[in-house]
């Protein structure tokens, strides 16, 4: 299936802003997160279409992972 | 000992007194609010005689604490109606406890139409006529004191804004840097301005260490405050990197990004305006992305943005503010939003109330969305400039409403609701609707747990659960802005064990005391309750907790609304 993934912050270190990939359903997003070489404990924030999810959701086709380390303001 | 200095502007005297014993526990916010419900009549008017402008330091400012430099201001607002605390970085508050001032009040109004000065030392305040200064910006008058003392000199200015008595006016402080910091909120600077009082000046000649009761316990327990704040990702490193603007993509992607005057939750600009791109640009050109608001302070969320030939524009660059002007205006061009912001520190408005007017501004046809060259031009020529327009539009969001017919106008209280929709960041909702600021997201920051998953997790887009945490992130913030510290310890404080108990033992060993976490609580609540006291005394209800009606609307991407009932929201104060 066909996966958005957004990276920012220092995740785009190295890494990219935003690419399409392709995964097979039965993918979890902490897969996800290993493959890209992120600790899951450096995740602030995990977001599907938005949603805040957590890192053993299942994903579906054409959603949308946006991932942040631990960021904050105010 | 600590001294009250009082200042009346109807005789032109001034005064040390003691400080009351029933102040002497009392720092910061809730000093401030102590003080202006005990003085100020509720129904005054707030450009009147009977106001009161009240400064001061937090409680432990001035010490080696870190990131403790925040100095209070607090009166009546003309902006809200209601009581008003606003606090800034800059100078003045280590300079204040460093020389024994508790409190500053200034009281009563001149006579004659004439504008002054005041000079604070140890010894005392003394009043001067000014008129070399009046209508100049706040940094031409930070210069020119710079000149006439030292580059330690303390400033509290007001630009042509405060002059004129904009609601949206705003206090200027000098930063370490000679750069300015803000009481930005609630109209400050329209107060000042009322006390024809153009800057206060402060030389800390004189001045002695901070007194320290237990002195060991205060420096083990300073260190692990400070460890715990740069333990933290948040306050150790993110802040500083990407300052607070790395918001706005993350409240882009969650959908809570007010977009076009509050018509949608995404911006599609969005990653022109952010802060990566802004850290981008900063590095680029030469600037410096982590700055301090105050010595001391080891978070440094500010920076300092340059022009492409690496010329200093603006410092303290908010996400407030580029999303202001940014999405909520659809400018997608953070030169020109960089520009505004150091017009907006010059003449003295808010930069949060002025971006949330503009939104209203286009909303009304005085411009078009998206246009930042015409933003520039209206912040100088007619509000800088004090024309009719631009004295509609200083008076704020509300303000521009009224006269152009808007009934899109996101303000509670009167006062511009900030950077985080309250239909998909509802617990930001709950602190806008009933705070006793009017629409403030610093008085209790649910974006931290609704969205930045901090202390926790609760759904942003889920009634359950909102109005239990903003009540708890406020009564603990209402403590905290008492103690002088950023708010930006917050974050450590809701994830680290240490970091509370620690800021409690420096309070402990600063006074020789012994507070508990429950006393610290206490504290939080008497001051929201002193604060809403005041303004039920001022004909407020809670039928002034609610938001505007527009925001029935769903704000797409997730179709959100404001749904909570009457009794929900006024639940809030059930403590
Ligand atoms: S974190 Fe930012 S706002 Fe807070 S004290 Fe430091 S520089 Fe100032």
């Amino acid at each position: 299936m066909n996966i958005t993934l957004k990276l920012f912050a220092t995740f785009r270190q190295d890494r990219f802003k935003i690419e399409q990939r392709d995964y097979p359903d039965s993918i979890l997003i902490r897969d996800i997160v290993a493959e890209l070489g992120i600790e899951l404990e450096a995740c602030g924030i995990i977001m599907v279409n938005g949603r805040h999810a957590l890192p053993e959701a299942p994903l579906k086709n054409d959603d949308t992972l946006s991932l942040f380390p631990k960021v904050g303001g105010g | 000992m600590d001294k009250i200095f009082r200042v009346n502007m109807t005789d032109l005297t001034t005064r040390i007194e003691e400080v009351p014993a029933a102040w002497a526990g009392l720092g910061g916010r809730g000093l401030t609010s102590t003080i202006v419900s005990a003085e100020v009549p509720p129904t005054c008017h707030a450009l009147g005689k009977n106001n009161k402008l009240v400064f001061a330091p937090g409680l432990l400012s001035g010490t080696a604490a870190a990131s403790s430099g925040r100095m209070s201001c607090g009166a009546k607002s003309p902006l809200t109606g209601t009581i008003k605390e606003s606090n800034a970085g800059g100078t003045t508050a280590q300079l204040f406890a460093r020389m024994g001032i508790k409190a500053l009040i200034i009281e009563g109004l001149p006579e004659e139409d004439k504008f002054y000065s005041l000079h604070l030392t140890t010894d005392g305040v003394s009043i001067a006529e000014e008129t070399e200064l009046l209508g100049k910006g706040n940094f031409a008058v930070i210069e020119a004191m710079e000149a006439k003392y030292d580059k330690k000199v303390g400033v509290m200015t007001i630009g042509s804004a405060g002059e004129l008595k904009m609601a949206s006016a705003n206090i200027s402080v000098k930063d370490p840097d000679s750069k300015i910091r803000s009481h930005g909120r609630g109209g400050m600077g329209a107060v000042m301005g009322s006390k024809k009082i153009k800057y206060i000046t402060i030389d800390g000649a004189g001045a002695t260490a901070v007194a320290i009761a237990d002195p060991d316990k205060f420096k083990a327990a300073a260190r692990v405050f400070a460890k715990a704040i740069l333990d933290h990702p948040v306050s150790g490193e993110g802040l500083g990197t990407y300052g607070t603007n790395v918001l706005v993509n993350v409240l882009h992607e969650a959908g809570g990004l007010p977009t076009r005057n509050f018509r949608f939750g995404q911006y599609e600009g969005h990653d022109k305006i952010s802060g990566e791109t802004m850290h981008e640009t900063i590095v680029a050109r030469g600037g410096k992305p982590k700055h301090g608001c105050h010595a001391g302070c080891v978070i440094q969320c500010s920076q300092v943005y340059t022009d492409k030939e690496g010329k200093y524009v603006t410092s303290g660059f908010e996400y407030e503010t580029i999303w202001g002007l940014g999405a909520n205006c659809c400018i997608d061009n953070l030169d020109d939003i960089a520009e505004a912001d150091s017009i907006m520190d010059d003449i003295g408005v808010d930069s949060i109330e002025t971006a949330v007017m503009m939104g209203v501004a286009m909303d009304a046809g005085i411009l078009p969305f998206g246009d930042g060259k015409e933003v520039i031009r209206l912040i100088k020529d007619e509000i800088g400039q004090g024309t009719p327009l631009g004295r509609i539009m200083g008076g704020g969001a509300a303000s521009v409403g009224n006269a152009y017919g808007v009934t899109r106008v996101p303000v509670v209280k009167g006062q511009g609701i900030p950077a985080y929709d309250p239909r998909s960041v509802k617990g930001i909702g709950i602190t806008y609707a009933t705070s006793t600021m009017g629409a403030d997201h610093t008085a209790g920051y649910s974006v931290a747990t609704n969205i930045l998953q901090i202390g926790g997790f609760v759904d942003p887009l889920k009634k359950e659960g909102q109005v239990e945490l903003s009540r708890n992130l406020q009564i603990a913030t209402a403590a905290i802005d008492s103690t002088g510290m950023c708010i930006f310890v917050a974050f450590p404080a809701l994830d680290i064990p240490e970091c509370l108990p620690a800021l409690i033992d420096m309070l402990n060993a600063r006074f020789g005391i012994s507070l508990t976490g429950d006393d610290v609580t206490e504290l939080g609540k008497n001051i929201l309750k002193l604060e809403r006291k005041f303004n039920q005394d001022a004909g407020f209800t809670n039928k002034h907790d609610r938001l505007p009606e527009f925001f029935q609307e769903p704000v797409p991407p997730h179709n959100a609304t404001w749904d909570f009932t009457d009794e929900e929201i006024d639940a809030f104060w059930d403590f």
